[in-house]
């Protein structure tokens, strides 16, 4: 029993960290109808800069307080985020302006091609360390109640406390201030949102930079959690299911999905792995997602589309 | 065919523009590189790749060339996939004569495998590749110089029966490996090791590329396995040690293959994988890398950064690029000292290469590997590593060499060497044909 | 002035529903595959064989297949690569466990066992739509990556999971040099390509197109959804197991399940996307594209540098490679944003009143 309340919770956390990732998806194509394939090369270069500012400015400007030297990392990657985000709006989606989704998911995956050269060019493809003094070592819970505690692992944690706060947040910058109405207007019909006066490319600028910014944040977690190195984009690929379990266009359904997922993932590796010889845990999760999307085809929380003939 | 004309006119005008243009004169000898600089395994093939280029530059610089004849070699990305690393192979291949062709890539290895016997190109796949490929009488082009992953296998399970007094029966030992062809290597020996030796061997596959490992480690911290051998490359390994102290696994009883123990996979987690080991068949630098340091980086020459020479993975490519000048060495000695070999010739040369301590000492590498001898039939050479211990800042030797078992894995070799020979309806090579 | 159409009557109903009714587009298909059949065997090096034309055209294959389902279809899939392995895979099994059974019968049978993967993994399209079809697709990837790694029976029980075949002839001619591999390949494309053009444009072809079109509508007037989109599965999947167990069989060799990630998927589905959705020739531009562009920044870049005397590192070669690969795929959807293809018919459309203004 024990060791199955522990494979949950380990579970839960591992969704939360999924849901961070998912967010930044969430987010794009709420607002822009766009869906992002360079969010996990915008995780990797947001963690790189990151990585490479905090290992610069103590060299460089002599600052050695690791919570100083790490929030002006942070705040440096963040800028460079923004830039990034403005660079794709003036140079990209400025020019794709209500074309086919087909058509805007390709110019994000050469996008996502162009940041990893041009991250791996800027920064370096060795592991670099991000410490923003997680704490690492397990921690052991209810001891009296089962043998040898539960493992909590204090990171994950963290960093689920982290992922709740965003999503708090974002949730309430969508629903009650004005950019956020902006943002989903232009996320029902660019042309119309235009036509009644909502600055298209200040609202995309917006919507990357926030997207941005969650990126930076997944990967630091991550990046503090694996080290940052080129498969980090390979991050997405496990948030996938969370964000079509979720609906592509709700924010609290990438946390939910991401719950349900971290869960399915863990307890079907553990319990059902072994007697298939296990390494089951990403198509498992993918299949659970096929699953849910057979009863509910725009995921748990997503817009219903409607077809009108 | 547009394209071909390009790059032919690109070139023409390059080489009128600047006569000093490198390119591959007759009288030079052409080592192929298929590194992975970039991708998911960057951090550990860059090593690797600087390893291998600063020993060829000394070989030019200080030795002027293999017996006068100089050194010439291109680089080309694999990054670590499949199809790219066949697409330098067959762009490189064209370059010279002879071309020994070292992927540092178990998939990339496989394809070859099936193209250089074709082409006439020898294949070091050191320390990697297939491990029944030790038997040179059915792969007559493939050479897993210095341990195969079987011998590997085979030496951390000698090292861990001596510390259990001999007796490993009862006990469990899991495997965390990379899920793909490198990762699965080791599962047969171990198996039949499991046999032999009655403990209870648990295979946990990890999904390239490895990087949540959460529900390993669970099962791990379930099962309570006396030892846990760790088998993979790249962002795994890492991720494998940050596992093991996110759930308190003791990493003094995880044992990594000598891909999953050098600098990269320790570095960023640092005091917290304080006493994790791993197999290492490479020892201290000694005078080669002195060497290296002055006629290389001293003018200016290095191909990586200066305090990377002398690491791990530096070393292995070090020692991967001096058992190809070596086999080219001993070709010339049969064929022509001073001409420039091709693949039949340095074939021979690889297969017919003894490095004894002596020789070694003269090469400068008497420290830094062990003697080797190949033959027909063996073209593995050696078969020996030993145990380094990471204590939180640098690899500690905490053992002696230790030598893989042959009486468990000579019949493993002869049933897969045999099996493939079938399946590709090949035959043995002959005696006759060994003495050639 | 040269591509007009003037002058070319029709007199029976066989010439006019030909499959190039102009003229000059006919010549010039029969002049492109003459010369692939008969001129470029004697141009190519070794290295162009081996390293492009194999490659693109067994992609182009593939690219053929997804378009089907993606182009003519509108149903998103990224599952292509698990196609690709099945068919690989099954060819291989067939070819290793039954004695004497021919090449081709082999390849066919690699797809026809794809094929019925594609049947069941297109049943959730009919319930899920547009980018959530796309990522449901991708359950199918990863779970024949876990099986083909897992299941030993697939790969015969080698050890190291990794599956090779050699010594390929078909009828008594063997297929062991580049360029009869070529050939053998190009032959391949020649007919599935006729047989897909062919396709769409029939009644079936039509079906696909009024689903992707508005499938709501197309129910209303009597298509059947199931019938369509899981026949769009099905030929998809045929055309791209066969090309999966082409490139297993004719380009690799030897080959493990990673040859067939979801990197492979990617890369089909942005071929598709880029050379134009819905068109036979858009899969070859796409192919192209994205084979020949990433060989010949690699080779052109460094000659490039020595001419203004910078010589680029090779991590620096790959990282520029990505940088204007990324940039060309933006810029050609700027420029274009229905592929490679459409520009082309617009280039037709302005030949045909070069050189007068109107």
């Amino acid at each position: 029993m024990g060791f199955f309340l522990e494979t949950l919770i380990g579970g839960l956390m591992a969704g939360m960290l999924y849901s961070l990732v998912a967010l930044g998806f969430v987010l794009i194509f709420k607002a822009s109808g766009v869906f992002n394939f360079a969010q996990g090369a915008m995780v990797l270069f947001a963690a790189l800069a990151m990585a490479r500012f905090a290992e610069w400015v103590p060299e460089y400007a002599g600052i050695t307080n690791p919570v100083l030297f790490n929030l002006i990392a942070f705040a440096l990657a963040a800028v460079v985020m923004f830039v990034v985000a403005w660079l794709v709006e003036y140079l990209v989606l400025k020019h794709l302006v209500n074309q086919e989704g087909t058509t805007l998911l390709m110019a994000t995956l050469g996008i996502t091609y162009f940041l990893d050269g041009v991250g791996q060019t800027i920064f370096g493809s060795d592991i670099y360390k991000i410490d923003v003094g997680m704490p690492k070592e397990p921690l052991m819970a209810f001891q009296s109640v089962f043998e040898g505690g539960l493992l909590i692992s204090q990171e994950d944690l963290v960093a689920a406390a982290i992922a709740a706060c965003l999503v708090a947040g974002l949730s309430l910058f969508f629903q009650k201030t004005s950019t956020g109405r902006a943002l989903r207007a232009v996320a029902d019909d660019h042309q119309a949102a235009q036509s009644i006066g909502i600055p298209l490319d200040r609202i995309w600028v917006i919507v990357w930079c926030v997207a941005g910014v969650v990126a930076l944040v997944a990967g630091m977690i991550w990046g503090s959690k694996l080290g940052v190195q080129f498969s980090l984009s390979e991050v997405a690929l496990r948030a996938l299911p969370v964000v079509i379990l979720g609906g592509l266009t709700s924010v609290p359904g990438a946390i939910i999905g991401g719950l349900i997922i971290g869960v399915g993932e863990k307890l079907s590796e553990v319990f059902l792995g072994p007697y298939v010889g296990g390494g089951i845990e990403i198509w498992f999760a993918y299949v659970l997602a096929l699953v849910f999307l057979l009863f509910r085809p725009q995921g748990l929380f997503g817009e219903k589309i409607i077809d009108r003939v | 065919m547009k394209l071909h004309h390009l790059v032919m006119a690109t070139t023409l005008a390059a080489a009128t523009l600047l006569p000093s243009v490198a390119s591959a004169q007759a009288k030079e000898q052409f080592f192929p590189v298929l590194p992975y600089r970039t991708g998911a395994y960057a951090p550990n093939g860059v090593p690797w790749a600087n390893g291998y280029a600063d020993y060829l530059k000394l070989i030019n610089a200080r030795d002027g060339g293999i017996n006068g004849v100089k050194i010439s070699m291109e680089e080309c990305d694999t990054a670590y996939a499949t199809d790219r690393g066949v697409e330098c192979y067959e762009r490189l291949k064209g370059k010279a004569q002879g071309a020994i062709f070292q992927p540092l890539s178990t998939g990339i290895t496989f394809a070859l495998t099936e193209k250089a016997p074709g082409d006439k190109n020898p294949l070091i796949t050191g320390g990697y590749g297939r491990s029944e490929s030790s038997d040179g009488g059915v792969f007559k082009w493939n050479f897993p110089l210095m341990g195969t992953y079987w011998s590997g296998a085979d030496i951390i399970m000698q090292h861990l029966t001596k510390k259990e007094g001999g007796n490993l029966k009862g006990k469990k030992i899991a495997l965390v490996y990379h899920d793909s062809p490198y990762g699965k290597e080791p599962i047969p020996l171990l198996q039949e090791r499991a046999k032999m030796q009655g403990f209870d061997l648990s295979l946990l596959p990890v999904t390239a590329p490895g990087v949540e490992q959460k529900a390993t480690w669970l099962q791990i911290r379930q099962q309570r396995p006396d030892y846990v051998l760790l088998w993979g490359w790249g962002v795994m390994n890492s991720a494998s040690l940050k596992e093991a102290v996110a759930t308190g696994y003791p990493r003094e009883k995880m044992y990594g293959v000598w891909w999953s123990a050098a600098e990269p996979d320790v570095k960023d987690v640092g005091e917290a994988a304080k006493g994790y080991n791993g197999l290492v068949v490479t020892g201290e630098g000694g005078k080669v890398i002195a060497d290296i340091k002055t006629h290389v980086h001293g003018k200016k020459q290095g191909t990586g950064p200066l305090d990377e020479v002398g690491t791990t993975l530096y070393n292995r490519g070090l020692v991967s690029a001096a058992l190809a000048v070596e086999g080219v060495r001993q070709a010339q000695s049969r064929y022509g000292k001073g001409k420039v070999m091709n693949g039949e010739q340095i074939r021979w040369g690889l297969e017919n290469l003894t490095l004894d301590q002596k020789a070694l000492e003269k090469l400068g590498l008497g420290t830094i590997m062990k003697p080797i001898s190949t033959s027909c039939l063996d073209h593995e050479g050696s078969r020996s590593a030993r145990v380094h211990t990471w204590d939180g800042k640098k690899w500690n030797l905490t053992s002696d060499w230790i030598e893989a078992d042959d009486s468990i894995i000579k019949p493993l070799v002869k049933q897969y060497a045999d099996k493939y020979a079938a399946e590709k309806k090949l035959t043995r090579r002959t005696p006759a044909d060994c003495q050639s | 002035m040269f591509y007009r159409e003037n002058g070319q009557f029709k007199t029976t109903y066989r010439s006019d529903q030909q499959i190039f009714p102009i003229a000059q587009d006919r010549w010039g298909v029969l002049l492109i595959v003459a010369f692939a059949f008969l001129g470029v065997p004697f141009l190519a090096d070794e290295y162009m064989f081996r390293a492009i034309l194999i490659p693109f055209l067994i992609l182009a294959l593939a690219a053929l297949g997804v378009n089907i389902l993606v182009g003519y279809c509108g149903q998103i899939s990224l599952g292509s690569g698990a196609f690709m392995a099945v068919g690989a895979y099954a060819a291989y099994n067939f070819f290793v466990r039954v004695e004497g059974m021919p090449l081709i019968a082999c390849l066919l049978m690699g797809g026809v066992f794809a094929t019925l993967l594609g049947i069941f993994f297109g049943i959730p399209s009919l319930r899920v739509k547009g980018l959530y079809l796309a990522v449901a697709t991708l359950a199918a990837q990863f779970f024949c990556d876990w099986a083909f790694l897992r299941i030993k029976w697939f790969t015969n029980d080698s050890a190291s999971g990794t599956a090779s075949v050699s010594d390929l002839s078909v009828m008594g001619l063997a297929i062991q040099t580049p360029l009869q591999k070529y050939l053998f390949c190009l032959a391949f494309l020649v007919v599935f390509g006729l047989l897909a053009k062919n396709l769409v444009r029939s009644a079936i072809g039509r079906e696909w197109m009024a689903i992707r079109d508005m499938d709501v509508a197309a129910a209303v007037i009597g298509i059947r959804p199931m019938y369509a989109k899981l026949s769009a599965f099905a030929v998809s999947s045929f055309i791209v197991g066969v090309a999966g167990a082409l490139w297993a069989f004719v380009h690799l060799g030897s080959w493990e399940p990673a040859a067939f990630s979801v990197s492979r998927s990617f890369q089909l589905l942005f071929m598709v996307i880029l050379g134009g959705m819905g068109s036979i020739m858009g899969s070859f531009f796409g192919a192209a594209f994205i084979v020949v562009l990433p060989i010949a920044i690699n080779i052109v870049l460094p000659e490039l540098g020595q001419w203004v005397g910078i010589t680029v590192s090779t991590a620096a070669l790959t990282h520029t490679e990505q940088i204007i690969f990324g940039a060309l795929i933006v810029w050609f959807l700027i420029v274009e944003p229905h592929g490679l293809a459409r520009l082309w018919s617009v280039g037709k459309q302005k030949l045909r009143l070069w050189p007068f203004p109107h």
